[in-house]
């Protein structure tokens, strides 16, 4: 079984997100694989341990992503593609979908597992609209995947349980951050990294133009924020003013 | 006058709260069609005619209950081959952002997610989207035709204009190839007492809190004050409790009276889904932590002390 996980790299989210003056996002901050797609990576790892085959790591980004891709190799796959070009920078997610259906459609695998939706972005378009391109049905927020022979069936997550879903290979995949706990690296894992495969690709490699943006950003302004309000030290009186709060508040 | 596409979604036989939302929004924006697929959708004709849908186009076929995404891809999709509307409105949940990518990704046509208002300008439109954790607002244009806006719960009030709808049968065939993720099984495990989009008191809980161990100290206050749990994204993804609870940006949208933030740091992730109610009480140890910045009261100290005597105090005065 040949699988691609797509990763992407991101800002840590463990740390707070800083602004410039000029209001893009500070680089200073840490990039780290996304953590949701790090669950991608071992539950491909483990779909491999079980039914054989190769994980291919994909992603989108600047050269510095390729510690990303290094991670996810350190981790036990077996090799990255990178996709990086000047032209990509900013991409929406439909350019993002068309590269990366590109690179993966030349690697014709079988499962195709990305996360439900990146840290930074949160908004979980790139999936299924690289399901579209690529072809194939899509098997969404996914807390458990099962396979047998050519199918696939998942436990979709939904608002009050999660709906069996299955579909025939090929098939794309999302998984939830709850699917499997990653693994950690293993020392001789961070070494065979080192040698691993990553190619490097751009545009003209995917033969992807990339074509007029089909969205603009025209303006940003400062978010209508909620006046702040009194912060207290819990003295032994905030018992009482929460209290107060919730009396005024008619909810007691 | 635009025209501007409502997707109705459909869940199990009924409409999506996110779909009247939505028609509020586009009647304010042009000439309104709804579309509503799978079962029930002829009887949600009538009610989306009553939020103000000029027509609504429907189809009643099970495979838009049976499988994913495709099929109402599909059928979108050849709507649109008759006649392109300025602007279609998806609601930005989890079946409705699926349909709306695969969509986008077909008609080779911009989409914008996550908005919070949609306004149109210079005879486009230009979507209203958090940026930079929040701190700062987006004006995305769109520059394709049509523009595709998913819009976050929640944010307009569904009401009625009293008028109807013309109700149309949809003509289309599911083709074979579209009949592939099969959901063959719907399983429910959460039997919320409170819901937690209905409650009039929310109180969530963050890593603050811990480990799991320590949400029955939630479950506690939330009987007294007759409100329901709800929690942040990494205490959801780390496995602590389901799903069903997490609240912000890809969980639940709430507007309570009042939310208590419990070990929560506020996160953009999570502030999307819960900044609109009334009055925001936070109790955490860091008092730099994002969230006190945004609640009427911030208390810093321990919540595992704090909760439970929160808990006693109402109780007491409730007698």
């Amino acid at each position: 079984m040949k699988i691609v996980v797509t990763v992407k790299q991101v800002p840590d989210p463990n740390s707070t997100l800083a602004l410039e003056s000029d209001n893009t996002i500070s680089r200073e901050k840490e990039a780290v694989l996304d953590p949701g797609d790090e669950c991608g990576v071992e539950e491909g790892l483990q779909l491999k341990e079980a039914h054989g085959g190769e994980v291919v790591l994909v992603s989108m980004g600047p050269e510095r992503a390729k510690d990303a891709i290094r991670k996810g190799l350190s981790m036990g796959a077996d090799r990255g593609i990178l996709i990086t070009d000047p032209q990509l920078a900013g991409a929406d997610a439909l350019l993002t979908a068309r590269v990366l259906a590109a690179a993966i459609k030349a690697e014709s695998p079988d499962l195709v597992i990305c996360g439900t939706e990146s840290y930074d972005g949160s908004t979980g378009m790139v999936p299924p609209m690289l399901a579209e391109l690529l072809g194939v049905p899509q098997l969404t927020v996914a807390k458990k995947v099962e396979i047998d022979g050519t199918t696939v069936r998942v436990h979709r997550q939904t608002a009050d349980g999660y709906q069996v879903v299955e579909a025939s290979t090929p098939v794309l995949i999302t998984v939830t951050a709850g699917i499997a706990e990653p693994r950690y690296a293993s020392l001789k894992g961070i070494m065979a990294a080192r040698s691993k495969e990553i190619k490097q690709v751009g545009l003209g490699d995917l033969g992807v133009e990339k074509g007029e943006p089909v969205e603009s950003i025209e303006g940003v302004a400062d978010a209508e924020t909620r006046k702040s309000g009194k912060v207290i030290q819990d003295d032994g009186t905030a018992i009482d003013q929460i209290m107060q709060v919730l009396v005024e508040a008619r909810v007691v | 006058m635009a025209r501007i596409w409502v997707f109705a979604e459909m869940n199990q036989g009924k409409l999506a709260p996110t779909s009247l939302e939505l028609m509020t929004k586009a009647r304010e924006l042009g000439e309104v069609e709804a579309i509503a697929l799978g079962a029930g959708a002829k009887t949600a004709a009538e009610i989306l005619g009553r939020h103000g849908a000029k027509v609504v186009h429907f189809n009643e076929d099970a495979a838009f209950d049976d499988f994913i995404a495709e099929p109402a891809a599909d059928a979108l999709a050849s709507l649109h081959d008759k006649g392109a509307p300025d602007l279609i409105l998806f609601g930005f949940t989890t079946d409705s952002r699926e349909v709306a990518g695969r969509l986008a990704a077909r008609l080779g046509t911009g989409l914008i997610s996550n908005a919070g208002d949609v306004v149109a300008k210079d005879g486009g439109f230009v979507a209203k989207v958090p940026y930079f954790g929040g701190a700062r607002v987006a004006s995305m244009k769109a520059n394709s035709k049509p523009a595709i806006v998913l819009v976050r719960p929640k944010s307009f009030e569904p009401s009625e204009t009293g008028a109807s709808a013309e109700v149309k049968p949809l003509q289309v065939t599911v083709a074979d190839a579209s009949r592939r993720a099969r959901i063959t099984e719907r399983v429910v495990e959460a039997s919320e007492k409170v819901k937690l989009e209905e409650a009039k008191v929310v109180i969530s809980g963050g890593r603050g809190l811990g480990g799991p161990q320590n949400f029955p100290l939630l479950e506690a206050l939330a009987g007294a004050l007759g409100g329901a749990v709800g929690a942040s994204r990494a205490v959801v993804d780390a496995g602590w409790v389901p799903y069903s609870m997490q609240v912000g940006q890809t969980g639940k949208s709430v507007r309570p009276g009042v939310y208590i933030a419990v070990g929560i740091s506020g996160a953009m992730q999570h502030t999307v889904g819960m900044k609109a109610s009334k009055i925001i009480i936070a109790i955490n140890k860091d008092a730099e932590a994002p969230i006190m910045k945004m609640a009427d009261l911030g208390v810093v100290g321990d919540a595992l002390k704090i909760v439970p005597a929160l808990t006693a105090a109402v109780k007491a005065k409730k007698g």
